[in-house]
């Protein structure tokens, strides 16, 4: 059984149902145990957990704003440190406050070295107010700020490759993971957390609103992601990528098409150049971390 | 009663917030199908599934938002979607 | 001990043997000789502190933040820009109600660029919720951080407060400083004692958001406790002044006000001038007095009411100005007088290093006398066309 019958996540918190964010909190606090002091930064996790008088953290939490969580945890840290503690200290944010807006922060504090754990749960756009693009989002997924339409085809560029750029910083352990995974991502976080110095996790979460799926899906959506090569789920061990998940790739497609942010590649009519773009930052991915199983015919 | 200083607040008080209100559909475990593997406990959102006796597991409906990730999952098809009557 | 020192250096001291446990702080002129004296310090192992060596303003109050949240006493000194960019940490630190202390070395923000002071700075913060305190000289520049910590940190009080005193004019000035013995400091500043803390034995959820149900509860909250620590500075400053004989009981300093005509008020280093040009006019027969504001939040309305009782006219020299309205502190002046017939000057002075001597004084009393005031002081020809 893989039960955890004493949750440090607490039912009555208000995100969607179905939420990736909510079920990657839940598996988090599992991975980490009640000695583990959270910083979480402005986002849907922050505001589904957390409407005064009602937290469902029960280990220590902080919340001070969106983009400096990694500051206020290197404060943490360094506190920690001098009073001779030996807590875990995790910073936790959403792609928005990761990717974009607290990056200053983040850089400086991975620059400095403090023991910590970032992790991203990384949804792919700025969900809390309202759906809109970040650096995190994939290419051609349609968001409220950058609609797919008449003479646009939705977000022109591609994902920032965050992870690199962490691990570029000195970071000794960065990985990716999924909720499709969770045993797999409750091995990350744990690795990340008895590896000394700033680590960083990032959690591919699908986000059913935002998307446009239906929340019972959203396990099946996020192992498509892993499927087609869309994601990549990874370590790198002192910039060295040391693991992989590797699997029998499926076209892109089958991702695509169930999500209403891409159904503009289909709708009215089926844009195959835009598909196979697409194919193409997947097949790049797939060469780049040599995730195919080659299956002998 | 006075306000938790600077916003704050005791552990886990969301408890008192019951989600269950929300579903519009109810997820009803078939035991008969159900091979106790606990991949429903695992990917609830919620976190309101608990492991029963003889590892069967049992939903808190007072929390369960009836999402239907845990019967879309579970690897038995022991967890149908039921529509609620209110 | 009485000491020849650097009036940063001197701050630094002063710091040190407040025995702070995290300093967080980004280099900005006219503050860098603050935090460079306390880098040497850890350096040398004669100050047991974590320094972060943040990436900028911003990261150093939110690493304070953090640390103070986790239940360390905490210190940074910025200026200028770099308030600038804590603006949104600095609301936030005093609404979760930590009370970091941090030393603001006034200067001027642009744009235009300018690193010479006024203070622009700290007085634009004037709504986050901080504590502020403003130095006449380095001996006050130095003894306010002592009252500072006692204050903030005080169970009725938990909030943040800035001590400010004038970029250059104090902070790099070499003057007389009586230090403190290291023993002395700890019998006056006792160890911080958390009333909040993240501590996994006893988790606490810390900075919820706040739906208007309840927002405007907190927010009173923090203005209660501002307001109230006003009598915890008394207290704490007649301590002060009982254990080490310079007595900071009272929020106001009056000079010469008991039998003045027109009342001069002003905050920080000026005021040593407006001093030495009241001497000078009391020699000519001109009956000048001033007052000067050492705690500006919070605003010691009663006492400015109660020192400015009798006098016929009164000057606000401000080092500030609220643009599209007035000097920052002749509004407050002017608000704690509503209701008597006293008529109030303000005169936007000094700005962006711009000298004042003790003449301008005394021509900003005459102006004040003969009734023209609300102008900015002793600008250049060419502008006035």
């Amino acid at each position: 059984m893989t039960g955890d019958s004493c949750s440090l996540f607490e039912v009555g918190h208000r995100a969607c149902g179905g939420c990736a964010a909510a079920l990657a909190a839940r598996t988090i606090l599992n991975a980490a145990g009640k000695d583990t002091i959270i910083v979480s930064a402005t986002g849907c996790m922050e505001v589904f957990s957390t409407p005064y008088p009602e937290t469902a953290w029960k280990v220590p939490w902080i919340h001070s704003l969106f983009e400096n969580n990694a500051a206020v945890a290197s404060g943490i840290s360094a506190a920690l440190k001098k009073q001779g503690r030996k807590e875990k200290v995790i910073a936790l944010g959403g792609d928005g406050a990761t990717f974009d807006i607290g990056m200053l922060c983040l850089s400086g504090a991975f620059e400095r070295g403090h023991d910590f754990v970032y992790i991203c749960y990384d949804n792919e756009a700025y969900m809390n107010t309202g759906i809109q693009r970040s650096g995190a989002t994939p290419y051609d997924a349609s968001t409220t700020t950058s609609p797919a339409g008449k003479c646009s085809m939705g977000n022109r560029r591609p994902k920032k490759d965050l992870p690199a750029i962490l691990a570029a910083h000195g970071a000794p352990y960065v990985a990716t993971a999924s909720i499709a995974y969770l045993p797999d991502l409750k091995k990350k976080v744990q690795k990340a957390l008895e590896t000394e110095g700033p680590c960083y996790v990032q959690v591919h979460a699908p986000c059913c609103t935002g998307w446009g799926f239906e929340g019972e899906k959203t396990i099946a959506i996020a192992k498509l992601a892993i499927e087609t090569g869309l994601f990549v789920s990874y370590e790198m061990e002192n910039g060295t990528v040391t693991r992989v998940k590797k699997v029998v790739r499926r076209p892109v497609e089958e991702y695509l098409r169930e999500q209403r942010r891409f159904r503009h590649l289909f709708r009215p009519v089926r844009n195959d150049a835009e598909i196979a773009k697409i194919q193409a930052i997947a097949d790049k991915n797939a060469e780049k971390f040599g995730i195919d199983i080659k299956i002998k015919k | 009663m006075a306000l938790g200083l600077g916003c704050s607040a005791r552990p886990g008080s969301s408890r008192a917030n019951r989600t269950g209100s929300w579903r519009t559909f109810r997820p009803v475990f078939v035991h008969d199908k159900c091979s106790r593997c606990g991949l429903c406990i695992q990917v609830c959102p919620e976190g309101c599934i608990s492991e029963g006796e003889g590892g069967l597991p049992v939903p808190d409906y007072d929390y369960c938002k009836g999402c239907g990730l845990c019967a879309e999952e579970c690897p038995s098809e022991a967890i149908e979607m039921k529509k609620e009557e209110k | 001990m009485m000491e020849i020192m650097e009036g940063s250096h001197a701050v630094a001291h002063a710091v040190k043997m407040c025995r702070p446990e995290v300093i967080a702080a980004y280099p900005i002129t006219p503050q860098t000789h603050i935090v460079e004296a306390l880098a040497e310090m850890v350096a040398n192992c004669t100050l047991d502190a974590e320094y972060i060596t943040v990436e900028s303003e911003f990261s150093a109050l939110s690493a304070c933040l953090g640390a103070s949240a986790a239940g360390s006493r905490v210190y940074s000194a910025t200026t200028s820009q770099g308030l600038a960019l804590m603006f949104e940490v600095c609301f936030n630190t005093a609404g979760m109600r930590f009370p970091v202390v941090m030393s603001i070395v006034n200067r001027a923000l642009g744009a235009p660029l300018s690193i010479w002071n006024d203070q622009q700075d700290s007085i634009s913060l004037r709504d986050s919720g901080w504590l502020q305190f403003y130095a006449e000289d380095n001996q006050e520049a130095t003894d306010l951080h002592y009252l500072a910590y006692r204050v903030a940190e005080h169970k009725d009080v938990l909030l943040p407060a800035f001590v400010c005193f004038d970029g250059f004019i104090l902070s790099h000035t070499y003057e007389p400083v009586e230090m403190l013995t290291q023993d002395q400091v700890d019998s006056y500043l006792p160890p911080y004692r958390p009333v909040l803390r993240l501590d996994s034995a006893d988790p606490v959820s810390i900075g919820l958001f706040a739906a208007p149900d309840y927002y405007m509860e907190f927010r009173y909250l923090v203005d209660r406790a501002l307001k109230g620590s006003a009598g915890v500075i008394q207290a704490s400053g007649r301590e002060f002044g009982e254990m080490f004989g310079r007595d900071y009981s009272a929020l106001v300093e009056e000079y010469r006000l008991e039998d003045a005509d027109c009342a001069i008020v002003a905050m920080g280093s000026i005021c040593g001038t407006v001093k030495d040009a009241i001497d000078d006019m009391r020699k000519d027969g001109i009956k000048a007095g001033l007052l000067r504001i050492r705690t500006f939040r919070p605003f010691p309305a009663e006492e400015v009411r109660k020192a400015l009782d009798g006098v016929s006219s009164v000057a606000v020299l401000d080092k500030n100005i609220s643009l599209g309205a007035k000097g920052a502190v002749c509004m407050e002046v002017r608000d704690a007088l509503y209701g008597t017939q006293i008529p109030v000057q303000g005169y936007i002075i000094a700005l962006g290093g711009r000298d004042v001597r003790k003449k301008d004084v005394r021509n900003v009393v005459d102006l004040t006398r003969s009734g023209k005031g609300d102008i900015f002081y002793g600008l250049r020809n060419e502008v006035l066309k």
